[in-house]
């Protein structure tokens, strides 16, 4: 439905896109994620058409986007920094949109009031954006972009400024609406969580390039690139030479436990597949615990190893039972460790 | 609470009068002690030989005579050339200001100095120049006859008209200055969600654009009008003897009539009118402000 082919856009020294492609199906929930200053924003900003690409086409359903005044694109933009008119109430605010297609007043009142339940906001509809919270100004965006039921929606970080318990209502909602109205919606998240649990696919940016675009399954088993890998879930990422015989030799450290391979290669390593193991014939790697943080359901700790450059991560269930400064053997299978497809450029 | 604002509040006094203090006696010195004998005029009549006499009753007369139609004439007719000078002013100077907003950085610059430029010309040369121009031999009736046409020259200076062109002409940078920085500080991105909720650029203009830029509006039209109101020079030069403003009546009352009392009482009604005038605005601006 979206084609966006070799999308350049350069700020002065900046490459913002670089020969960005991507294809968006009709009614796909599509998620872009990446680290801060990759992109996201421009991206979002050139399909909504307030920025004009150096080079590359944009088409929706085969005719160019390009060319069409942003006024006119069936498009909606929810603004990272959500651009509230501070001179309309709240309602008026959503209405806006409505109001420029023509629609009858009780027809406007009717969906704003509907939206305006939605997001939680009726009691609020009277205020100014000055006089609401962060948060609920963040809802009001949401409420006057979806509001539209254009083609396709565009949301620059919807949720982040709200906390779990909504956000996760509003996750659900943009969900629902996505199935009832058929809306293709184009999510900016730096929130890889989210984007595993609300995605079709996501679109992994680093540096105004497309590293990887595959569903959230795949994307978490088979991670292309070191970026990648690093990015989605915290990955722990070993440099060494694949074994024929299974496992990977990183030099200085040992063998780590790995599937069987025959060139230098880049293994990936879940925290919640290492385990602590006794000292002795079971343990694989050996250090010291960095940092201990309790999730509640479970535990993160990071430990230095001699001759790593980033600390271990891994997660065991309950509260940790080790302590800061103790040392440890680390353990983990070899079936769940994955290769890193290195065919990109980052090595 | 009180406590700790009074103590925090020390400091923040003192810094205020040092910061205030100069700027304050300036205008005391040179504001209030004018004022002041102003109003100790009031209470007298003109002397028989010109300065100032003494007579009860002064007061009540010297106030009476402002409602005299020849006056009070002048005050309307005053009013309404301000007026239609700060309307053409708002006109034609939001959308210059408009245009030099949407220029390129250095252009802005460019053309923010020729909008001040003629102020580094004498007031009086300028206002003379249009004097050349519009005189029945002048630049503007010669080309107008010159290109056939008008067969006779017409009347262009001496004109109601011609004083309004005069003080447009003046005070138009005093316009299209703070309306600039007022439509140069929308957000673009207001702008932009406009045009994403399907606004066309003009909706956009009227709906976003305008309120914002509506307190520019006010002080560009202040900015204007009180100058317009009371300025003599221009109708004095382009206005000849006909078109009468506040500005020449007062001071006819103190350089050519000699009566300094009914001067006096006519230049604290004007200012009088401008305090509430400047009430009003102050009032309307933060209305709009809307915070
Ligand atoms: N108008 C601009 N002028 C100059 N540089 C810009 C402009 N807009 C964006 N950039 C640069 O382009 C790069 C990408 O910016 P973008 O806003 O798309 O990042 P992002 O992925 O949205 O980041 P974040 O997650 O922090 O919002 C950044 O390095 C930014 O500094
Ligand atoms: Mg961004």
């Amino acid at each position: 439905m979206i084609r966006i082919h070799a999308v350049t856009r350069r700020f002065g020294e900046v490459t913002a896109l670089d020969g960005v492609s991507l294809e968006i199906e009709e009614g796909e929930f599509f998620a872009l994620l990446g680290p801060s200053g990759c992109g996201k924003t421009t991206l979002l900003r050139v399909l909504a058409g307030f920025e004009t690409p150096d080079s590359g086409t944009v088409t929706l359903d085969g005719q160019d986007l390009l060319g069409v005044p942003a006024h006119r694109r069936p498009v909606n933009l929810m603004f990272q920094s959500y651009a509230l008119f501070p001179h309309m109430n709240v309602e008026k605010n959503i209405a806006y949109g409505l109001a420029r297609e023509g629609l009858a007043r009780a027809e406007i009142g009717e969906r704003v009031a509907a939206v305006l339940a939605t997001v939680g906001l009726t009691a609020h509809a009277r205020r100014r954006p000055h006089q609401l919270s962060g948060g609920q100004r963040q809802r009001v965006a949401l409420a006057r972009a979806i509001v539209k039921r254009p083609r396709v929606l565009l949301l620059d970080e919807p949720l982040s400024a709200l906390d779990k318990q909504v956000r996760a209502e509003m996750q659900l909602e943009l969900k629902r609406l996505q199935h009832q109205v058929g809306i293709t919606f184009l999510v900016v998240t730096h929130d890889q969580e989210e984007a595993m649990s609300l995605a079709d696919r996501i679109a992994v940016l680093d540096r105004g390039r497309v590293q990887q675009v595959d569903t959230p399954v795949e994307l978490y088993r088979h991670p292309r690139g070191r970026f990648v890998a690093g990015f989605v879930g915290a990955n722990n990422v070993f440099s060494g030479r694949l074994l024929p015989s299974g496992g990977l030799d990183v030099p200085g450290v040992g063998v780590l436990p790995a599937p069987a391979g025959k060139a230098a290669g880049l293994v990936g390593v879940r925290p919640e597949s290492i385990r602590l193991a006794a000292q002795g014939a079971d343990a694989h790697l050996h250090g010291t615990v960095l940092d201990i943080s309790y999730f509640g359901g479970s535990s993160r700790i990071a430990v230095t190893v001699p001759g790593l450059d980033r600390p271990v991560l891994l997660t065991v269930p309950g509260p940790a039972t080790v302590t800061s400064g103790a040392r440890v053997a680390l353990s983990w299978d070899p079936e769940s460790a994955v290769l890193i497809e290195t065919t990109g450029d980052t090595p | 609470m009180a406590r700790r604002g009074k103590a925090a509040g020390r400091p923040h006094v003192r810094a205020r009068i040092v910061l205030l203090g100069p700027g304050l006696s300036y205008l005391a010195v040179l504001l209030l002690l004018p004022l002041a004998l102003l109003i100790g005029y009031t209470v007298f009549r003109r002397g028989r030989f010109g300065g100032i006499a003494y007579e009860d009753g002064s007061t009540g007369e010297n106030f009476a005579r402002l409602t005299d139609p020849l006056y009070a004439g002048v005050l309307t007719d005053s009013l309404r050339i301000a007026a239609v000078t700060t309307l053409l002013a708002l006109l034609l100077g939001y959308p210059t200001a408009y245009a030099i907003s949407r220029l390129p950085g250095r252009w802005r610059t460019v053309a923010l100095v020729l909008v001040v430029l003629p102020f580094w010309t004498n007031f009086l040369i300028r206002t003379y120049a249009w004097i050349v121009l519009l005189s029945t031999h002048g630049v503007v009736n010669s080309a107008l006859t010159g290109i056939g046409v008008i067969d006779r020259p017409l009347k262009l200076l001496y004109t109601e008209p011609a004083v309004v062109l005069g003080l447009l002409y003046a005070y138009l940078p005093l316009m299209v200055l703070p309306l600039y920085s007022a439509i140069e500080r929308v957000d673009p991105q207001l702008l932009e969600a406009s045009a994403d909720l399907g606004a066309r650029p003009a909706r956009t203009f009227w709906s976003v654009t305008l309120p914002h830029t509506l307190p520019g509006v006010l002080t560009g039209c202040v900015f204007v009008f009180v100058p317009s109101l009371g300025n003599f020079v221009v109708p004095e030069l382009l206005g000849g003897g006909r078109t009468v403003m506040v500005g020449n009546l007062i001071r006819d009352q103190f350089l050519t009539a000699r009566d300094w009392p009914f001067g006096s009482v006519l230049a604290l009604a004007l200012m009088a009118f401008l305090v509430l005038l400047l009430m009003a605005q102050a009032w309307a601006g933060r209305r709009l402000g809307g915070r």
